[in-house]
């Protein structure tokens, strides 16, 4: 078993903290604990308190959306290196997707109430999280939104359906008119 | 490496614009839509062609459609092609039967730089069916894995069951000279791999970006996106190689229906290097 403070180092080692300062690294130590799930273990669910979130050191996890009568939804995976959730930061402080292990996950777990808590006594330390969270939100948004678009999809079967495009015509060419109706025959 | 050093001399036919009768030796379901066909010259003759070309197919009857060769180069006894069924030529192709005959023109176009990137490491970054005219290029450079750094794989999919090539996706895997990675936008729990865009893929690393030749085929908005993460992890433009697609019809330059910009993809393409069109491809007009 590792002792919280030997989470220094490895806190140091891990991505998420390049270019942080060593005085919010030793203030989030006190707040850091190891974390091992095993294969299918939820790490979380939808709508449970955000007070909890991870930097995954080995291993795999799932975010999904759980809908009624279906089999749940992967949207993302996260591994090595990757932080799990940031809805600690923003209220109400609510898990958005669930979380599964795939296969066994070691991460260290940081309280974020606590750190919440200290990151509102120093707004210092506030900005300098904010500034560390706020490239991994946006670049998965980004990622969000390129996966919304169905960029394999069929661009044909697209066009047709939101264009009323003939089949074998490309997307880039102009919509065709109503066919017109030959002339001398009777409808 | 300019782009003069990675295009082909010519083509292999006499006449580029008379087809060429192939027999259509073997047909495979890949996907729901997509096949690949393996066709057998009916004169012997080997198929001679470079990893990124691709010939103009004609379905007898029905039209005639660019396709990417996404066969082995050094196996010049079969012409193999992956296709996905989106229109009327390629949905009647799907429909053909071993001993079918169809019309070949070509090779044509530019080829991907696997001689030009000896020496480097090399990134292979493709999605959906893009991974179809990658395909002789990985056999290339696998066939010579010697002369080549790291290499990698990234590929994007929609969906586990939209995998092309999946199983020799997992033999590839199996390589210890060979870094593959495989992502997809979405999956029903029980999918054990990756679930996310294939430029994430890139933050895996494996290559050294000042001495990488990066070769990039998929939707477009798929190469501006991983054009872009290149670039963020210090590739340049001119070790990036994209494989452009428009309306080829000729596909000897006479027609202009694929012109993009001052090129004509079909003879100036479709192999280029980025930095041949970094001025235009963000131009949503082209």
């Amino acid at each position: 078993m590792v002792k919280k403070t030997d989470l220094g180092p490895i806190l140091e080692g891990h991505p998420f903290f390049d270019g942080m300062d060593e005085g919010a690294r030793k203030l989030i130590v006190g707040c850091a604990k190891n974390a091992v799930f095993h294969d299918d273990d939820m790490v979380y669910k939808e709508g449970a308190a955000a007070d909890t979130f991870y930097l995954i050191r080995h291993g795999s996890i799932a975010l999904e959306v759980h809908t009624p009568a279906r089999e749940p939804l992967v949207i993302e995976t996260l591994s090595n290196g990757e932080i799990l959730g940031w809805s600690w930061l923003v209220p109400p402080y609510r898990c958005r997707f669930d979380a599964r292990a795939i296969g066994v996950v070691r991460a260290i777990a940081i309280d974020a109430k606590c750190l919440r808590g200290k990151c509102e006594k120093d707004h210092s330390l506030g900005y300098q999280f904010y500034k560390q969270f706020l490239p991994v939100i946006s670049s998965r948004l980004g990622a969000a939104r390129l996966q919304m678009i169905d960029m394999y999809g069929d661009p044909i079967a697209y066009a047709q359906k939101t264009q009323a495009v003939e089949k074998d015509t490309l997307p880039a060419k102009p919509t065709p008119g109503k066919v017109k109706k030959a002339k001398g025959k009777k409808s | 490496m300019t782009q003069a050093q990675v295009k082909y001399a010519g083509t292999a036919v006499a006449d580029p614009m008379t087809p060429v009768l192939f027999e259509v030796g073997k047909i495979k379901r890949e996907l729901s839509d997509t096949f690949t066909l393996e066709l057998i010259s009916q004169s012997g003759n080997p198929f001679s062609f470079k990893p990124g070309q691709f010939t103009m197919l004609y379905q007898f009857g029905v039209g005639e459609v660019p396709i990417s060769i996404s066969g082995d180069p050094l196996n010049p006894s079969k012409l193999t092609h992956t296709i996905r069924a989106v229109g009327k030529v390629t949905e009647a192709m799907m429909r053909l039967k071993k001993g079918d005959m169809v019309g070949v023109r070509g090779p044509f176009g530019t080829n991907w730089p696997v001689e030009a990137a000896e020496g480097s490491d090399v990134v292979i970054i493709t999605g959906g069916v893009g991974l179809a005219p990658l395909r002789p290029a990985i056999y290339h450079l696998l066939a010579n894995r010697k002369r080549y750094g790291n290499i990698c794989i990234y590929y994007g999919a929609r969906t586990p069951e939209d995998i092309l090539f999946r199983k020799q996706l997992e033999k590839w895997r199996g390589r210890f000279d060979l870094k593959v990675e495989v992502t997809v936008d979405r999956a029903l729990a029980g999918w054990n791999g990756r679930v996310g865009v294939v430029t994430k893929l890139l933050d895996l690393g494996g290559f050294d970006a000042d001495q990488t030749v990066a070769m990039v085929c998929g939707p477009e908005v798929m190469m501006r996106f991983s054009v872009r993460a290149l670039n963020e992890l210090g590739v340049r433009n001119d070790s990036i190689y994209v494989s452009m697609e428009r309306n080829m019809k000729c596909a000897v330059g006479f027609c202009g229906h694929c012109q993009y910009g001052s090129a004509f993809v079909c003879k100036d393409g479709p192999v280029f290097p980025f930095s041949d069109l970094e001025e235009i491809f963000d131009v949503r007009e082209l």
